[in-house]
């Protein structure tokens, strides 16, 4: 048996943003989520009475899409609860299209919300403990950015990476988010400012990392043929890819390669493209590493390259490659997983909705999630109506 | 009847002063952490091994906590071809650098009980 054509197959039809940023300590993750899925069905010209086929994750319940069907007043008739941390949102996407495409259902609502900053101040909200006991415990890491500082001087030593070229990823994302009025932060930031900044695990510094942030978000997937009936220009997925090789990071073989190297490729060659067609990249910033990595695990540069190739501003406002033009979750938003906002932001840059962040002329848009500690990697390829 | 418990064997030979770890009667592989079957060929026959102890380190990170000493976080390939996340002691913890030799310690007090920590080789051969 052959898996179906995905290509073109599906559609997103609806996306949107709940309250972003601080919400206080009145209000529920689930509340978020509930609120983005009624503006992305809003959007697609859709309620949730259309809604079949329901996909969610949220961090330390276990039940997700049951708490979320409730809410909503959704019995759908496929559910998924894939939880492969922030690349939960683009696995649940590639998974609404097989589910489409196979008829187990019709429209597909994905939805996410968090409280991650305003949980903070009543008692930090974990993941949940691991079945296994801990080989890393003992030695403090401060998960998850141990993780990605172990990766970022590992690629430091290999190849020469600098934080310099780091800085350059966190200044790229910040003149991106001066021009999206729904950013966290929005002011100047410069190179200096960054290396300057506290170092918190070496060599990655506060400003090396994601913000913490409240948020939910939601994408509305259904079939092309009914897309096209629907009020907002389909935004068709070409190509969708999955992989994971490790979950700890003392078991990921080589710090400096992820399984982005395997999910861009599935995902490439079911879109039919490279990365010399895509026009602008939304990815998943946990850190000032994950651009760099990402870049190079996606085909944009050769390995040991990411650092040279986003200086001087080419990934930035006016550069060659626009990289995460919402601000990314270094200054945009980041709630608890950033995953489903790089899907919402690909479909505006193919719409033209952008405003003053929008490249002129994109057909192709790439969102990539990422999952874990540079665990799991997910890429999707959209494209507009020019792309099929 | 109990099964084999391999976290609880790791335990009680890391208390008794080695590092210990697994390797794959199948394909000859070190394993580790320790399981019921091994991740490279699936073979369910794993049979316990002492490590020599002597690694190099692979990747390095300090942590600074506000209120305590700065401590480093590293990732070690023991020379048996395992990796395990542990420490570098009686060393200032900037001064551990990748590629660097190390030798296994059992630390008897850690956060979680006994831990193995590294200490630098004193012949340290260049990276
Ligand atoms: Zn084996």
């Amino acid at each position: 048996m052959t898996l179906p054509d995905l290509r073109g197959s599906t559609a997103i039809v609806g996306v949107a943003e709940s309250d972003l940023g601080e919400v206080g300590p009145d209000r529920y993750a689930i509340e978020l989520a509930a609120q983005a899925a009624g503006a992305a069905l809003a959007e697609a010209g859709l309620t949730t009475r259309d809604v079949d086929g329901l996909f969610c994750a949220i961090a330390g319940r276990g039940m997700a899409p049951l708490d979320v069907a409730e809410y909503l007043g959704i019995r759908p008739r496929y559910t998924d609860g894939t939880m492969v941390g922030g690349s939960s949102f683009i696995s649940h996407l590639h998974h609404a299209a097989l589910a489409i495409t196979t008829g187990a259902c019709d429209v597909a609502l994905i939805t996410y919300g968090s409280t991650a900053r305003s949980d903070s101040g009543r008692g930090r909200l974990a993941m949940g403990p691991p079945e296994l006991p801990s080989y890393e415990a003992a030695y403090r890491p401060r998960p998850p950015i141990t993780g990605y500082a172990l990766a970022t001087a590992r690629h430091m030593h290999q190849y020469g990476t600098t934080r310099t070229h780091l800085a350059e990823v966190a200044v790229a994302a910040r003149k991106w988010a001066a021009l999206n009025p729904k950013a966290f932060v929005r002011d100047p930031l410069t190179i200096e400012d960054v290396l300057a900044a506290r170092m918190v695990s070496s060599p990655l510094t506060t400003l090396d990392c994601c913000l913490v942030t409240d948020g939910g978000g939601a994408v509305v997937v259904t079939g092309a043929d009914r897309a096209r009936d629907l009020p907002k220009p389909p935004v068709y997925l070409l190509g969708a890819g999955e992989a994971h090789w490790h979950r700890a990071i003392s078991q990921m073989p080589d710090l400096t390669v992820t399984a982005a190297t395997e999910s861009s490729v599935r995902a490439y060659t079911m879109a039919g493209v490279g990365p010399q067609d895509v026009d602008v990249v939304q990815l998943y910033d946990a850190f000032t590493i994950n651009t760099i990595l990402f870049l190079e695990d996606l085909g944009f540069c050769a390995k040991g390259e990411g650092g040279d190739f986003v200086s001087g501003g080419r990934i930035a406002p006016g550069g060659d490659l626009p990289v995460n033009t919402n601000g990314g979750g270094l200054s945009y938003c980041h709630p608890g997983m950033y995953g489903i906002f790089p899907l919402i932001e690909a479909t505006r840059q193919i719409r033209g909705e952008a405003g003053d962040r929008q490249r002129p002329g994109v057909t192709i848009a790439l969102a990539h999630g990422n999952g874990g500690q540079l665990s799991s990697q997910v890429t999707a390829v959209l494209g507009g109506g020019d792309s099929l | 009847m109990t099964g084999p418990a391999p976290h609880r064997e790791y335990t009680d030979r890391l208390t008794a002063g080695s590092l210990p770890y697994q390797s794959c009667d199948g394909c000859l592989s070190a394993v580790f952490p320790p399981r019921v079957i091994c991740p490279f060929c699936g073979a369910t026959d794993l049979g316990w091994r002492e490590s020599a102890g002597l690694g190099t380190v692979y990747s390095t990170s300090v942590i600074a906590p506000r209120d305590a000493d700065p401590y480093p976080v590293v990732l070690v390939d023991l020379d048996e071809r395992f990796r395990i996340m542990s420490t570098v002691v009686d060393v200032p913890a900037g001064d551990v650098r990748i590629g660097m030799r190390v030798r296994a310690g059992i630390d008897p007090g850690g956060p979680t009980g006994p831990r193995v920590v590294f200490t630098p080789e004193e012949r340290e051969t260049a990276s």
